[in-house]
């Protein structure tokens, strides 16, 4: 189609729930069970090695899969250095390293 | 000591405060405007943390008031008051009775948010919209459905209802509606184990024994999903579905999502009653409107009118526990006063 | 839905608004977009239901534009606004109606400012004075125009020559309202019916044998916003929130969409166009798109006057199978005629969009 317009419409920023794929959010709580225990307190972000680097979010990353926005998850993955220093903080035990090694397989359909 | 106290209330507060009181031989009048005793707890059908039956805690408050020092007046309200010449009060209740005491206790209560002055979430419009009182009638019932008459595939409970909320005059937290929220999902999974829960929340105020604990295992065990955001307002679909909008804080981004029944977690209230009792009797209302106690820490069972006392829930939100301890402190208290600063 | 609930929150807001005598202040833009629409309030107050209008040739744009642009400070606005008052005054009226939504939220707005501040009041009194010598009192009643219709919606009724129904089924039309945000957003208590399930409009539909239907985004801003869709760089989330608004309707199949704003009559009529070019998709049936009328050009369907003459030929969506459905009369040959027959000149035909 030809744009003469100067602008095209922006897509909706939003997380559309309804129609996000939640299959990696299942794998991950059942592989994963202490996933379900982040209680979104930054801890594992503010000692990330690539978070202090980059705009890699361990917390913000596994939040997104848990809604549904895979895409956007995948895409920051590659950047953990799995050191494990978020597993040494975590006050709720979650096994972080295991998050993100199952999240690597589980979003790693190009479908999402 | 041949005193007499008049008890405005016959919730838990008053009633444990009347028990109280009698088993240190004061007499005790205690006028409750329903017919039943009971209050608030009358509408709850499992207790926090422990997840008891209400009825074990109701059976045991209303066996204390068969005390022969309690006399419960039902179904009344105070008409008239006056203080009498030693300090005391005389209280004129609507079936005419005329009541006479030493000292004064107001256990007048909370009553739950009219959740329909929060106008953007439907509730008594949408026909999916639920609070957190009818939903333990609900498990009273053992019974959950949409208006459709099926199981809910996926549900949300919305916190802050009339809570922390500037629109709604109401600046306070109502502190029981977090943890009423974690186990009110936890029974919501036990009879609905396929279907997604989500807690919306702005904090998870997990401030009493057992809560917190409570709060993982609702996460490990029970799978409930909580949403970090204030809910922003809700829609109704052609399905009778709700659409909830709100932010995914930690997330930061907006997040939509259709709800088969959406709960609303009503915060507390200084009842009707507590804030017409504060005009006649001339107690000062805190900017919350609950009634003003003389210090938060060494005297919350005070008022600055003398031989006035409050406890409970007309003071400021309380869970159970607090408001029964709230009672016997206050029941300590008059009897302090009874015993010390008002001698025949 | 339940109405009980909906009718318990409209006891809550409802809002006085003056029976006669009204001056009237005009939009900067509905004229060019939907030109009969404010002849046609005029005429229906003036001729039909026998009201005073004073409409004020001196009267100017309350500069809501460039407020809202960023480019007029509030001082500016408020001087400008008093001057409005100020020819009011001087007419002898003290009932303002502006036709515009952002002007009202403006007047609103201005009028609780000098309430809350009380020294700003007296310095634009001071500022109106050495711009132009000219003083003046307050409104006493101060309401849109859709407010004086949704007053007079029963008077309409009783006059009307069409119903909002669809004569070959007697089915009702299905209409979506779509309230300018500035008319309760600021302050619902202005509002007839408050911010969250207006009545202004959705009352007329009713009282006209319409059906009010309320769908998702009801409630969503069409997108204006005035400097974001000014400016083009912005234009694309400008359009978003129409097109989000147009897809959470379609499913409720509407017959028409009814306006009170002047910019989202234009967006919600315009943007369809726009959106089937830009994406090649189309809201209404059939590859047309969702008629949308102002509330006068509604009133003034329902009360028989000519299609053409209040301006619906100028309207980017066809309207005639929504004039087919209520049995309006109506000369397809006089579309694109002017007063004196003499062709005005025809629309390009859109590449998608059914016309």
């Amino acid at each position: 189609m030809n744009n003469i317009w100067g602008f095209s419409i922006s897509g909706a920023r939003v997380i559309d729930y309804d129609r996000n794929d939640h299959r990696p959010a299942e794998g991950l709580s059942a592989e994963v069970p202490s996933s379900r225990l982040c209680i979104g307190c930054g801890g594992c972000t503010a000692t990330c090695t690539a978070g202090a680097m980059t705009d890699f979010n361990i917390r913000k990353l596994q939040m997104l899969v848990k809604r549904g926005e895979n895409k956007e998850a995948r895409e920051q993955l590659h950047r953990c250095m799995l050191c494990g220093k978020c597993l040494l903080v975590c006050p709720r035990g979650v096994d972080t390293r295991r998050m993100i090694l199952a999240l690597y397989r589980l979003t790693a359909q190009p479908s999402l | 000591m041949d005193k007499s106290v008049i008890i405005i209330g016959a919730g838990a507060a008053g009633c444990e405060a009347a028990y109280r009181l009698a088993e240190a031989g004061i007499t005790v009048e205690l006028v409750e405007k329903e017919n039943e005793t009971g209050g608030n707890l009358n509408n709850w059908h499992q207790l926090f943390p422990d997840r008891k039956q209400a009825e074990e805690l109701r059976r045991t408050l209303r066996e204390h008031l068969s005390h022969p020092a309690i006399r419960v007046h039902r179904g009344v309200m105070p008409v008239r008051w006056e203080r009498t010449e030693n300090g005391g009060f005389r209280v004129e209740v609507n079936d005419g009775a005329l009541l006479e005491s030493d000292a004064l206790l107001v256990a007048t209560g909370f009553q739950t948010f009219d959740a329909r002055r929060k106008e953007e979430y439907g509730y008594g419009i949408y026909e999916n919209v639920v609070t957190s009182v009818e939903l333990e009638n609900f498990f009273a019932n053992r019974r959950i459905a949409t208006s459709a008459g099926v199981a809910p595939k996926r549900i949300g409970l919305i916190q802050c209802v009339g809570s922390r909320d500037e629109k709604t005059c109401n600046f306070h937290c109502s502190k029981v509606c977090c943890i009423t929220a974690v186990k009110q999902a936890i029974e919501l999974r036990e009879m609905l184990p396929d279907a997604e829960i989500l807690c919306f929340y702005m904090d998870m105020r997990m401030f009493g024994p057992g809560y917190e604990e409570m709060y993982r295992e609702a996460q490990e065990k029970y799978r409930i999903k909580f949403v970090r955001g204030r809910l922003s307002e809700a829609s109704e679909n052609r399905e009778k579905q709700v659409i909830v909008k709100c932010e995914d804080t930690l997330v930061g981004k907006p997040l939509r999502m259709t709800l088969d029944l959406m709960v609303l977690m009503v915060g507390m209230e200084a009842s009707e009653s507590s804030r017409s009792i504060a005009r006649t009797l001339g107690l000062e209302l805190a900017p919350n409107l609950f009634i003003k106690t003389c210090d938060p820490h060494y005297a919350a069972n005070r008022t600055a009118v003398e031989g006035v006392f409050v406890a409970g829930c007309c003071t400021m939100p309380m869970n159970l526990t607090e408001t029964l301890h709230d009672a016997r402190s206050a029941a300590m208290e008059i009897r302090n006063y009874l015993a010390l600063n008002h001698k025949p | 839905m339940k109405l009980e609930g909906k009718q318990q929150i409209w006891k809550d807001y409802q809002k006085e608004i003056a029976d006669d005598r009204y001056y009237y202040a005009r939009s900067c833009i509905r004229q060019t977009f939907f030109p009969g629409s404010e002849w046609a309030y005029l005429d229906i107050l003036g001729n039909k239901l026998g009201k005073t209008v004073l409409d004020d040739p001196r009267h100017t744009t309350c500069t809501g534009i460039g407020y809202h642009s960023d480019v007029v400070p509030v001082e500016t606005i408020m001087t400008v606004v008093a001057r409005h008052f100020a020819l009011m005054t001087e007419a002898g009226f003290e009932n303002m109606t502006p036709s515009c939504i952002t002007s009202f939220g403006i007047y609103t707005e201005i009028l609780h400012t000098w309430e809350q501040h009380p020294e700003l009041e007296e310095q634009t009194r001071d500022f109106l004075w050495k711009a132009t010598r000219r003083e003046f009192q307050k409104p006493k009643n101060l309401a849109h125009t859709s407010d004086v219709i949704y007053k007079f919606r029963h008077e309409i009724a009783a006059r009307k020559r069409y119903s909002l129904t669809d004569i070959h089924t007697g089915r009702p039309l299905q209409v979506v309202d779509h309230i300018g945000c500035h008319y309760a957003k600021m302050f619902p208590s202005k509002g007839i019916g408050g911010a969250e399930f207006p009545a202004v409009l959705s009352g007329m539909v009713t009282a006209w044998g319409g059906e009010a239907v309320d769908y998702p985004e009801r409630r969503h801003c069409c997108g204006f916003g005035f400097r974001n869709y000014l400016v083009l760089a912005n234009r694309g989330f400008s359009v978003a929130n129409s097109k989000k608004k147009f897809e959470s309707m379609q499913p409720y199949e509407p017959d028409f969409i009814i306006t009170n704003c002047p910019g989202c009559a234009m967006f919600l009529d315009k943007w369809q166009y726009t959106i089937s070019e830009l994406e090649g998709t189309t809201y209404g049936k059939n590859g047309y798109g969702i008629p949308v009328l102002t509330y006068e050009e509604a009133a003034a369907l329902v009360l028989g006057y000519d299609p053409w003459d209040i301006g619906l030929q100028m309207h980017q969506v066809s309207v005639e199978p929504l004039l087919d459905k209520m049995g309006i009369d109506y000369d397809p040959a006089k579309k694109y005629q002017g007063k004196d027959g003499k062709e005005l000149g025809r629309p390009a035909c859109p590449t998608y969009l059914k016309i």
